[in-house]
């Protein structure tokens, strides 16, 4: 076994430091030791977009880092987008939209949606699926996936912000 | 799905990168973006002993036109495609990026990486191939140059680098004047192609004068070089585009899985090689751009 790391990382805006082994994925680091369990992981191997975060502001997919290589890097999960109470709007939209079905991949869904919305602040229908093409819904409900995204992107450019 | 254990390093020159690679040669094994060798470390299909990290190397990160255009090696595909100095060289790139995998992908994923890992339905091995770049690689040794011609040879999920050598630079020299075409058929917007291809063609107004054409989603990524004969020296129309689409057909190395025939991706690079053509043509002369 390989000696652990010791590994800081500012998550959903906190410092936090994690000592793993270099083979840890920075996926099962989100879950196992930083203990958030809001990103999820469905295949483990970069194709169900499930475990996507955003890293420096950009999105990946956090089962295709090691932890180890995250470490003074910031990452945002699906815990960190809410302010206290107050849904994102992204997820505001994705709840009066109808947005999620059994919700697994929820998580990943929202934080490509944001990604995309900030990227284009008034995408059509075609844009969001091609953008979100790597994201997938084993419950197949796109349609209201795609919807909510567009009311997501309508309140978020009235807001001004895109995040 | 988890990955077997690694020793890890994390260098932050190439220099150290090379050591390392001297060192360890073949149990060492470079990560670059991670887009490919990750799952393959999440699935145990690669158990190296040593993982050289070269994400840190800053001095492999960078895009530079003058002259040719010349490109690190740890080029992420989202700076690569959002370039304005690789989209005024060489548009074609651009192009296939958008095509490469999701943002999510594009955003940790290399242009070295992708033409080190050599996957046979990857876009960039073969648009370079068609660009007629080369790449430096370099060990504690020293360094060469390597045509991607070389690099690739027949080879899939390999190339012609040593175990000690690390993929430093693309260099793709200028090609002023031409016009591209590029197309791939994939059953989802980001899935890996089918089969797809990359045309890069020169005119003196009506006569082709040069045409390089690089296909993938075959055995190996490949130069076409019967639809290439086809074309030098015929007026660009669409019969030496149909002449180019049979050659192209003739040459694509397909082969059947449980997404297609080969039969089928012999047809599909026909028709995709008539279709990349006519973009190209309709660029040269200032039609659809």
């Amino acid at each position: 076994m390989a000696e652990n790391m010791s590994v800081v990382i500012n998550v959903n805006g906190a410092g936090r430091e994690v000592s793993v082994e270099p083979r840890k994925t920075l996926a099962d680091a989100i879950r196992e030791d930083l203990g958030l369990t809001g990103t999820h992981l469905g295949c483990e191997h970069g194709v169900c977009g499930a475990c996507t975060i955003l890293l420096d502001g950009e999105v990946v997919r956090s089962c295709l880092m090691l932890a180890v290589q995250a470490d003074g890097a910031e990452i945002t999960t699906i815990e960190g987008i809410a302010d206290g109470d107050a849904l994102h709007p992204m997820q505001s939209a994705f709840s009066e939209y109808h947005g999620l079905q059994c919700g697994f991949c929820t998580p990943g869904m929202i934080l490509a949606g944001i990604d995309v919305v900030s990227r284009n602040p008034d995408p059509s229908p075609q844009e969001i699926r091609e953008e979100m093409g790597g994201n997938i819904c084993r419950c197949t409900g796109y349609q209201k996936i795609v919807e909510s995204v567009q009311a997501a992107a309508a309140v978020m450019s009235a807001e001004g912000g895109s995040a | 799905m988890k990955p077997a254990v690694f020793d890890y390093s994390a260098p932050e020159s190439i220099g150290e990168a090379l050591d390392l690679l001297a060192e360890h040669g073949s149990g060492a094994k470079v990560l670059a973006g991670g887009q490919s060798l990750v799952p393959m470390l999440n699935f145990r299909l690669a158990r190296p002993a040593h993982l050289i990290d070269v994400n840190g190397v800053g001095s492999l990160s960078y895009i530079s036109a003058n002259g040719a255009l010349r490109i690190g090696a740890m080029t992420r595909l989202t700076a690569l495609g959002e370039s304005g100095d690789v989209a005024g060289a060489h548009p074609v790139i651009p192009a296939a990026v958008a095509q490469i995998g999701h943002r999510a992908i594009r955003n940790r994923g290399t242009i070295g990486g992708s033409l080190a890992h050599n996957d046979p339905a990857a876009e960039l091995p073969a648009v370079l191939m068609a660009l007629d770049a080369e790449v430096t690689a370099r060990s504690a040794d020293g360094e060469r140059v390597i045509g991607m011609q070389d690099l690739i040879e027949d080879r899939l999920f390999d190339t012609t680098l040593d175990d000690t050598e690390l993929l430093t630079e693309i260099r793709i020299p200028a090609a002023a004047g031409s016009s591209f075409g590029f197309r791939e058929f994939a059953r989802r917007h980001g899935d890996f192609a089918l089969a797809g291809v990359a045309a890069v063609i020169t005119t003196d107004g009506s006569t082709i004068t040069q045409a390089a054409l690089g296909a993938f989603g075959g055995t190996h990524a490949t130069r076409l070089p019967t639809a290439e004969a086809a074309l030098v020296g015929a007026e660009a129309g669409d019969a030496a585009f149909a002449a180019a689409g049979a050659g192209a057909a003739a040459d694509f190395p397909a082969t059947s899985d449980v997404h297609g025939t080969a039969e089928y991706r012999s047809h599909l690079i026909n028709v995709l090689t008539v279709r990349a053509l006519k973009d190209a043509a309709g660029q040269a002369g200032g039609g659809n751009g």
